[in-house]
């Protein structure tokens, strides 16, 4: 098993025709079965045409239809994003996975709220992962995101981490040192978001195919130490932890939107230590995450 | 985005906020043409920079007279402010505003801001204004009241008279400091803004509610649809090479140490400057070059940490994913060849077509030196620079 999604899950694209997104979905389409998984691609105005022999359809609703799609991606350009991810969420997909960096974060603000209510009102709830993340991955099975492939090699720990580059640099220490892994999410880097530290962690706590967790965050915001406390109270599997921005200064974006530090509780410092505090193995140097997992198991 | 107090002014009066009269210069002249048009027989001299902590620095004095208003511009104008926001070096005056005096009988702190555990806008308020609010925070934190707001509904009637009773604002005062607190939401969604603060917002012996001072930040992702902030940007209060860095969208931002650092993805920029910081060194900056590291690219970082004249040696930190480590091996070679790299450079690529990669930089003749691990990097740049 894995977590959110595998060799069955059948996806949409939105945004499928723009550069990016027929870019990474050829990439994706060539990885394990992605040939079998990614079956719609969204755009009104190519309806009934196909690209990498994908069809095209006018709505994210309609393309659901027609294939049984559960799960789409969204590349779509920062203006039009939020409007795509509430184009999925009105569709009642699973999980709705948006790639693209840079949204307005009142953008972000209105269709979270309009999500929430959607769910209190007694509305299906379609899971966000991102905006600005790579996406996920379970190995060998279906990639859906921007991440190299190749690094990945089927096993049984998972990784999650704001940081695209810095889960790439987690999941090939692991690869390295012959660990596979359930699944790889990169939860994106902004401060308005779906799915966090907390939901991801508790994904893979329930998962009987993950045995061990490395849980990567940075500086700004309050979910990693959330995240933390669950874990303390709930979680059954070891758990590395890394916080990137110990030499970041106050006050100064270290280019993620959401790494600031704007308050003495969301420093590197301070949320080490509370993950120390809540039983995770922390390092100070990331060259050791994949050696540390390793030695708890 | 950051702006000036003055233009803070203009974005709230623009709402309805009510805020002291005031004329914006730049030279002693006009500082005394400004308090002659606004009249009356006390004015306020206020340094215009884009950090907080001003009238502590002596960047705010209170003049009695026309004499006294030429004397505080002549001394503000072109001085170094140095605040607690400015670092040691400080910031140096060439905007002024002058005001008319207030007759403040209590200061207040009422800000706008987005809550990311809530995922709505905070309004917070303070019966402690006038200073800072992050001491207020830390020593009286039961002196700062919050409602957070459904972007879907806006700040009711009822959340904000919760705040202005909160914070004891009087009877006389109270209609108006509902509509102020109103007015402030509206412009802060409005506007994109990521902070909207009036520090302090005062009110007056008739009850009159009034905006004294105010600090606005702006989302940088919704700057597309507001040219009208954009018109108030001020590159004399930001820094040169980030500004270069920007233009070739390279996230940049100059610290104190002597290693420059290029990286590829935020995460591990930051853990790449926290990695040399292990190993006994301090980083000279943040740059990530993001998804694609072209030649270009890459030259154009170089220059821009090697200005810094803080910089004894270069490590670069690639993760090649989608792009290829050999395409980024040619890059870093075209342009440590162009700029005359003249300090040690340490280069750590891993992903995809690695081997190849280490190949070019092995047969460039430049004296790369090559790491496997970002910890094997920071031990060889930290020693190359000693």
């Amino acid at each position: 098993m894995s977590i959110l999604i595998n060799k069955d899950t059948k996806i949409i694209t939105q945004g499928i025709t723009g550069k990016t997104g027929q870019f990474h979905t050829e990439k994706c389409i060539e990885y394990a079965n992605g040939k079998n998984c990614f079956v719609a691609g969204v755009n009104p105005k190519k309806a009934g045409e196909k690209i990498f022999d994908v069809p095209i359809y006018a709505s994210v609703k309609e393309a659901a239809a027609e294939t049984g799609a559960t799960v789409s991606v969204i590349y779509v350009p920062p203006a039009g994003a939020a409007d795509a991810i509430w184009e999925a969420c009105e569709a009642d997909l699973d999980l709705a996975i948006c790639i693209t960096e840079g949204i307005p974060v009142r953008d972000m603000l209105v269709v979270r709220n309009k999500m929430k209510a959607k769910v209190a009102a007694g509305g299906k709830e379609t899971l966000l992962l991102g905006p600005n993340c790579p996406g996920l991955i379970t190995p060998d099975e279906v990639k859906i995101g921007i991440m190299p492939g190749h690094i990945h090699r089927k096993g049984r720990i998972g990784v999650v981490s704001r940081s695209g580059t810095l889960t790439y640099e987690a999941v090939a220490q692991l690869t390295e040192i012959g660990l596979g892994q359930s699944s790889a999410v990169g939860i994106g880097g902004d401060p308005i978001n779906g799915l966090k530290h907390i939901d991801v962690m508790r994904m893979f706590n329930d998962d009987p195919d993950t045995d061990a967790v490395i849980m990567i965050g940075e500086i700004g915001g309050p979910d990693e130490a959330e995240a933390a406390q669950w874990c303390k109270a709930n979680m059954k599997k070891p758990i590395v932890g890394f916080i990137a921005g110990v030499t970041a200064p106050a006050g100064k974006r270290m280019g993620h939107a959401g790494a600031l530090i704007s308050g003495g509780a969301d420093t590197a410092d301070a949320k080490l230590a509370i993950m120390e505090e809540c039983g995770f193995k922390v390092t100070r140097n990331p060259s050791e995450m994949g050696k540390l997992l390793k030695a708890m198991l | 985005m950051k702006i000036h107090e003055y233009q803070a002014k203009e974005v709230l009066r623009k709402f309805g906020v009510v805020t002291p009269r005031g004329i914006h210069c730049t030279s002693v002249e006009g500082a005394v043409k400004a308090a002659e048009e606004l009249g009356g027989n006390f004015w306020v001299v206020k340094a215009q920079i884009h950090a907080g902590g001003r009238g502590k620095g002596g960047g705010v004095k209170l003049a009695k007279s026309l004499d006294d208003v030429r004397k505080y511009a002549g001394e503000i104008l072109g001085m170094q402010l140095i605040t607690h926001q400015t670092g040691p070096e400080g910031q140096k005056v060439r905007n002024l505003l002058i005001e008319e005096g207030a007759d403040i009988q209590h200061e207040y702190y009422v800000a706008a801001l987005t809550d990311r555990a809530t995922q709505k806008v905070a309004m917070m308020a303070s019966s402690e204004g006038g200073m800072d609010i992050e001491e207020v925070a830390h020593n009286t934190p039961e002196k700062i009241i919050k409602v957070f707001v459904d972007p879907a509904v806006g700040l009711t009637d009822e959340q904000a008279t919760e705040l202005a009773k909160g914070i004891g604002m009087p009877a006389n005062s109270m209609a108006q400091a509902v509509d102020t607190l109103k007015k402030l939401y509206t412009c802060y969604m409005e506007t994109d803004a990521s902070l909207a603060e009036i520090n302090p917002l005062i009110h007056e012996s008739n009850g009159t509610v009034k905006a004294l001072d105010a600090k606005f930040n702006f989302d940088s992702n919704a700057l597309y649809r507001h040219p009208e902030i954009v018109a108030y940007r001020d590159l004399d209060e930001e820094d040169a090479d980030e500004i270069e860095a920007s233009k070739f969208d390279l996230a940049y931002i100059s610290l104190d140490g002597n290693i420059g650092c290029l990286v590829n993805g935020a995460g591990l920029a930051m853990a790449t400057m926290d990695t040399i910081k292990l190993f006994g060194a301090e980083p000279a900056n943040f740059l990530d070059v993001g998804g694609g590291a072209t030649t270009e690219k890459v030259t154009e970082a170089f220059k821009i940490m090697l200005k810094n004249p803080k910089v004894k040696g270069i490590l670069v930190n690639i993760f090649g994913g989608i792009m290829r480590c050999d395409t980024i091996a040619e890059g870093v070679v075209a342009a440590a060849k162009e700029v005359n790299l003249s300090v040690p450079l340490v280069v750590r690529m891993k992903g995809t077509n690695e081997e190849l990669g280490k190949k070019i930089l092995a047969e460039s003749g430049l004296p790369i030196i090559a790491a496997d691990t970002m910890a094997d990097a920071a031990t060889k740049i930290v020693a190359a620079v000693k």
